[in-house]
């Protein structure tokens, strides 16, 4: 069956040269705007191989002589946007913080540049959603250690907490009560009982009347006397329902025995004041933030 | 061994063979010009007519906005969730196509087919140029010359200049017609209304000028269609070859020799005049649009010779077979008024009845809500459960309105929204929505603890004295407790 190669009567073209119960098949050549296209095609790969890096070498691939690379164009592109948010950012740079609400247009773009850069920079401790974890604050509730308005928001950003080596920042230290032996376990106990009671976990009970002289005498200082928290010292608020580590009585033990202390970077030093001041927005902007100036009364145009 | 090499030496594909429609005159060619007229104004003239809605609405009566996502229709303002509607006008229009095919038969492809009507105009500016159908004959025929030369280009000069208005009225039905006609003018438009405008012309000049008869045979699906929704009641154009046959060219020598001659003398008037080329002696068959030209011509043949019109005529097979056998045909009223056109005309009304309905009935004003899933809900210090929602008010009146969203359910719960404070928060939120937008509201629900979830409601209401409200169901969501 090898060489019955023959000319087609009717169509003219040279069959293939076998035969299948009287089936031939026709060797009909290539379209010709095919095969055109393919010489395009190679055309192509040869023009873009000099203009485009493509050839890969060890550590990079070759240059090709537009000079085009893909970090080229991101850099140029990031470059673009920079110029073009330049002026907003400007702007922010000179509203001081608590006069954003009055501008609520800038304060939205401010909230959305901070949401940017929380993504960045927070969400390793304080979560995505910003709702922290045990012993990284929720930043959505309306408990805030440091005080919840713009500018105090701001300022532990700026300068971070019980940072060791920067002398503006929010520190403040509770004392090892148990380790420290400053009290003794039985003491300890009747302290627990007593916070329990004033955050309304459990009721009144003789413990908790005992820790109450203790708590006058150990804790107020810092907590307050009604154990309402005191912000300048970053000491929480005891009586409410928000437990930074947790509010069953081991932990609360745990806390008055070991002391506790949460530690945040300062990012004065790694991040511009603008986009402190967007952060401090989008955290303002979570449902808890504080005012800091009367609100407008009017209902805003929403688009 | 091979068939295939016994077979002749044919290709794939018949050659085109030209068609030079002869003008003709009559009842029909009449009503075609009539339609023509009409179909083109409606095209030509619709994007300029104005219409007022307000400061904050364009003032176009037909404006298809694919930027702003908006359809106007004279008084109808349609949204891209109310595409059901644009759904709906084409099912009207499928319908519609069912109903006038079962009735009188072709009829949208022998007078209100865009191919057809702008077919028939380019065949009118070539008559004009190039003289009727012997001197067009004659023309294609002749060798070049500068006077075929000079005639061809002023031929397609002329179908450039329609093709181009008629590429360039396009895009006018989607922005406004007075601005994009000065911006284009000017070189300011955009790139894509050019290339719109490119496209369009050269797709008219070509199926209008070269094309034509073959976009109805080859291209179009809907002769095919047709051709399986035609029954014996509906309306075509039929040569009656009983009356017609045998054809004779010598009436009275015939009549001599004791011949029986029918009423076609064979003058082919009919097939001289076919815009598609066909000779409707042959019978029905897809190249006919039932444009009814033939009718005209042999009409006006008939009346030369002296015989009644209509050898050539709008008839139903029905009618073609008692006819044929010498009986009266059935009145007009049968074909038009049958089970069969009844359904289709029910259906199309009950589509037409429900949009109208639809229309009258829809809501300006719609809300939906998207709860915050990151966090799902928030402890706050009085033990309170904090939910967030986006809250979407979609306003789809030309103007500003004033809007109150109130909760529904959870008893002592309170809402407030980001300008707002929970401390003087009550039950409802009040905004103003921009115009003809889509307002984003993010409203914050504070509620106690065991209410974890609960499902609750949002309201909306229009705070002006047309009113109007919407509702959207939520779910109040807590800590596992």
């Amino acid at each position: 069956m090898a060489e019955n190669k023959r000319i087609d009567a009717p169509t003219g073209t040279e069959t293939v040269g076998h035969e299948w119960d009287g089936i031939e098949e026709l060797d009909t050549p290539m379209p010709r705007w095919w095969l055109w296209t393919l010489y395009a095609t190679i055309i192509w790969a040869a023009v873009y191989v000099v203009l485009y890096p493509a050839w890969p070498l060890l550590d990079r691939a070759t240059d090709g002589v537009l000079g085009w690379s893909s970090r080229g164009q991101l850099e140029q592109e990031v470059a673009a946007r920079t110029t073009e948010l330049a002026p907003l950012r400007a702007e922010i740079a000179r509203t001081p913080i608590e006069q954003l609400p009055g501008n609520p247009t800038l304060l939205a773009a401010a909230a959305e540049g901070g949401r940017a850069a929380f993504r960045m920079h927070c969400v390793q401790c304080h979560g995505s959603g910003a709702a922290g974890s045990a012993g990284y604050p929720n930043l959505n509730d309306d408990d805030w250690l440091w005080g919840g308005d713009l500018s105090a928001i701001e300022v532990t950003i700026q300068h971070g907490a019980r940072n060791p080596d920067h002398a503006e920042t929010r520190t403040s230290q509770m004392p090892a009560f148990g380790r420290a032996g400053m009290l003794q376990p039985a003491q300890i106990e009747d302290l627990v009982a007593y916070v329990r009671t004033i955050s309304r976990q459990q009721n009144a009970s003789p413990e908790a009347r005992r820790g109450r002289g203790l708590f006058v005498e150990n804790c107020a200082v810092c907590h307050g006397p009604d154990g309402a928290g005191i912000r300048r010292v970053g000491a929480p608020n005891l009586t409410d329902a928000i437990w930074l580590y947790g509010e069953d009585a081991e932990t609360v033990r745990a806390s008055i025995t070991n002391s506790r202390g949460g530690v945040m970077p300062r990012w004065g030093n790694r991040l511009d004041p603008v986009t402190i001041r967007m952060l401090a927005a989008y955290v303002h902007s979570l449902g808890g933030g504080e005012a800091s100036a009367p609100q407008p009364v009017t209902p805003p145009v929403t688009r | 061994m091979s068939h295939v090499a016994e077979q002749s030496h044919a290709g794939f594909f018949a050659k085109r063979q030209g068609v030079y429609p002869k003008a003709v005159d009559g009842r029909f060619r009449r009503l075609k010009w009539v339609i023509m007229s009409i179909t083109l104004a409606i095209y030509y003239t619709t994007p300029w007519l104005r219409w007022d809605r307000g400061p904050y609405a364009p003032s176009q009566a037909v404006l298809v906005d694919l930027a702003n996502r908006r359809f106007y229709m004279l008084g109808i303002e349609i949204w891209p969730h109310e595409f059901y509607y644009v759904a709906g006008l084409l099912i009207m229009a499928g319908v519609g196509l069912f109903l006038i095919t079962s009735t009188v038969g072709r009829a949208w492809c022998g007078y209100a087919c865009p191919q057809t009507v702008w077919t028939d105009l380019f065949q009118h500016v070539e008559r004009f140029i190039d003289g009727d159908r012997n001197a067009q004959l004659r023309l294609a025929q002749a060798p070049w010359s500068i006077v075929k030369l000079a005639k061809r280009s002023a031929k397609y000069a002329a179908w450039l200049i329609i093709a181009a208005a008629t590429g360039g009225a396009w895009i006018f039905y989607f922005a406004d017609a007075p601005t994009l006609a000065r911006d284009f003018v000017a070189g300011d438009a955009a790139l894509v209304a050019y290339s719109t405008v490119g496209i369009l012309t050269a797709t008219t000049f070509i199926f209008g000028g070269f094309l034509r008869e073959q976009v109805c045979i080859y291209m179009c699906p809907w002769p095919r269609i047709q051709g399986a929704m035609l029954d014996e009641k509906s309306l075509t154009v039929t040569y009656k070859e009983w009356r017609g046959e045998p054809r004779s060219h010598g009436v009275k020598k015939a009549t001599l020799a004791d011949l029986k001659v029918g009423d076609c003398i064979n003058c082919n008037a009919c097939v001289a005049v076919c815009p598609t080329g066909i000779d409707i002696r042959q019978g029905q068959q897809i190249g006919c649009i039932t444009c009814a030209l033939c009718i005209d011509a042999c009409d006006k043949v008939m009346a030369q010779v002296g015989r009644p019109r209509g050898l050539i005529d709008y008839t139903t097979y029905e009618n073609a077979d008692l006819e044929r056998v010498g009986e009266p045909p059935k009145p007009l009223r049968s074909t038009l008024l049958r089970p069969r056109t009844l359904v289709y005309f029910s259906l199309w009304a009950a589509v037409g009845c429900v949009m109208l309905f639809g229309l009258g009935q829809r809501s300006r004003l719609d809300i939906s809500a998207q709860q915050d899933r990151n966090p799902v809900s928030v402890r706050l210090s009085d033990g309170t459960i904090r939910n967030g929602y986006m809250i979407k008010i979609r306003n789809m009146e030309a103007r500003p309105r004033p809007v109150s969203v109130t909760l529904e359910g959870l008893p002592g719960a309170v809402v407030w929204d980001e300008g707002g404070r929970r401390e003087s928060a009550g039950r409802e939120v009040r905004a103003i929505v921009a115009p003809d937008a889509l307002a984003k509201l993010r409203i914050f629900v504070a509620a106690r603890p065991g209410d974890n979830h609960r499902d609750a409601a949002f309201t909306v209401r229009a705070l002006d004295a047309e009113g109007g409200s919407d509702r959207v169901e939520v779910t109040f969501e807590g800590p596992e407790q």
